[in-house]
């Protein structure tokens, strides 16, 4: 991507003002780190903010964890987040899936923290949020992970029985050439759309923000008539979406764990 | 045509698959509250399945955009 266009296009996106709305997206170093291999290892934002919900999460479970017989507030909603993945797991998988709810608790809550803290108003403070899951860097290696753990799953499980995946029961005989060509495409376009589907999901979310934003800054720049005219429907519009933005933040960390103990379910229970 | 009209042109016409794809969700959620208010009962053990049909069409939608982003700083 050169500077130059991708300035050109943003500003067209934001109605000709200066506002770029992909800036968001930058990777930053903040510490040069080492070298490894002829690859530079750098502490990037997109690490900070890693380690930041790794620590939110931490915080959060911490004050769940304490096993008391009457729960406080935290324990009931550590409790509450649970449940929910066990009883996903439970339905999907059956009685086999709860050896999986501490990997797809995790993914959960990670995805769940990282989408949240990037949407968190942490700007007025001037620290800018930086949402690392709306880069395919950090999605595709959550995906592949799940992916990853089909495989040795399904493999682990049933061997080379595990290809039965790709003629499911009652295949005319007649279709036996095309079916599995078509399981197979399938099955292998799964990371790529587990994690496609996340990082645009967030990308899309956070672009649109910033274009709202940049009406509104445009506009009240632009005089007292523009800035009431177009500033404050804009404005009200950009409070609509944040709200909708949270409820994206949420599903997508839903749907990245449902379509995994799916997956799960396929390689436990084939067909 | 400028080459760079016709990228814009085609990321622009890359949302008619957004708006397409805005049509399958509604569709998807709109059937489901169909179906669960002729039986409440049954509503509750189906959002796993509400929520994979709206992964798949909320996929295809978000394609579109991939689309129009590819055009746009990729192409």
């Amino acid at each position: 991507m050169t500077g130059a266009n991708a300035n050109g296009v943003a500003q067209v996106a934001a109605g000709g003002g200066r506002i770029d709305p992909m800036h968001q997206f930058e990777v930053q170093t903040i510490w040069e780190g080492f070298a490894l291999g002829g690859r530079q290892i750098a502490f990037t934002n997109s690490a900070a903010w890693m380690v930041a919900a790794t620590l939110a999460l931490i915080a959060f479970m911490g004050m769940g964890l304490k096993g008391r017989l009457v729960p406080g507030r935290g324990q009931v909603m550590v409790e509450g987040f649970v449940r929910f993945i066990d009883n996903m797991l439970a339905a999907n998988v059956g009685p086999e899936g709860r050896r999986y709810v501490p990997y797809v608790f995790s993914l959960f809550m990670f995805i769940l923290f990282a989408n949240v803290l990037g949407l968190l108003p942490l700007g007025v403070f001037g620290v800018h949020p930086f949402t690392f899951t709306s880069h395919f860097t950090i999605t595709g290696v959550l995906a592949i992970m799940s992916f990853a753990i089909v495989l040795v799953v399904g493999f682990w499980r049933h061997g080379l029985h595990f290809f039965s995946l790709f003629v499911p029961h009652g295949t005319p005989v007649w279709l036996l050439p095309l079916i599995p060509l078509i399981e197979f495409v399938s099955f292998m376009v799964r990371p790529f759309s587990l994690g496609l589907r996340l990082f645009v999901a967030m990308t899309a979310g956070h672009v649109l923000l910033k274009v709202l934003a940049g009406f509104v800054i445009n506009a009240g720049n632009a005089g007292l008539v523009t800035g009431l005219g177009v500033g404050i429907p804009s404005f009200v519009l950009m409070v609509g979406i944040s709200a909708l933005e949270l409820l994206v933040a949420g599903i997508q960390a839903y749907v990245f764990a449902l379509l995994t103990s799916l997956y799960i379910n396929d390689a436990v229970n084939l067909h | 045509m400028d080459a760079e009209a016709a990228k814009l042109l085609g990321a622009g016409l890359a949302a008619i698959g957004a708006g397409m794809a805005a049509i399958g969700v509604g569709t998807v959620f709109g059937n489901f509250l169909e179906g669960a208010l002729r039986n409440p009962g049954a509503a509750d053990g189906q959002q796993g399945r509400l929520f994979i049909g709206f992964a798949a069409a909320e996929l295809l939608g978000l394609l579109s955009f991939v689309v129009a982003m590819i055009l746009i700083f990729v192409a």
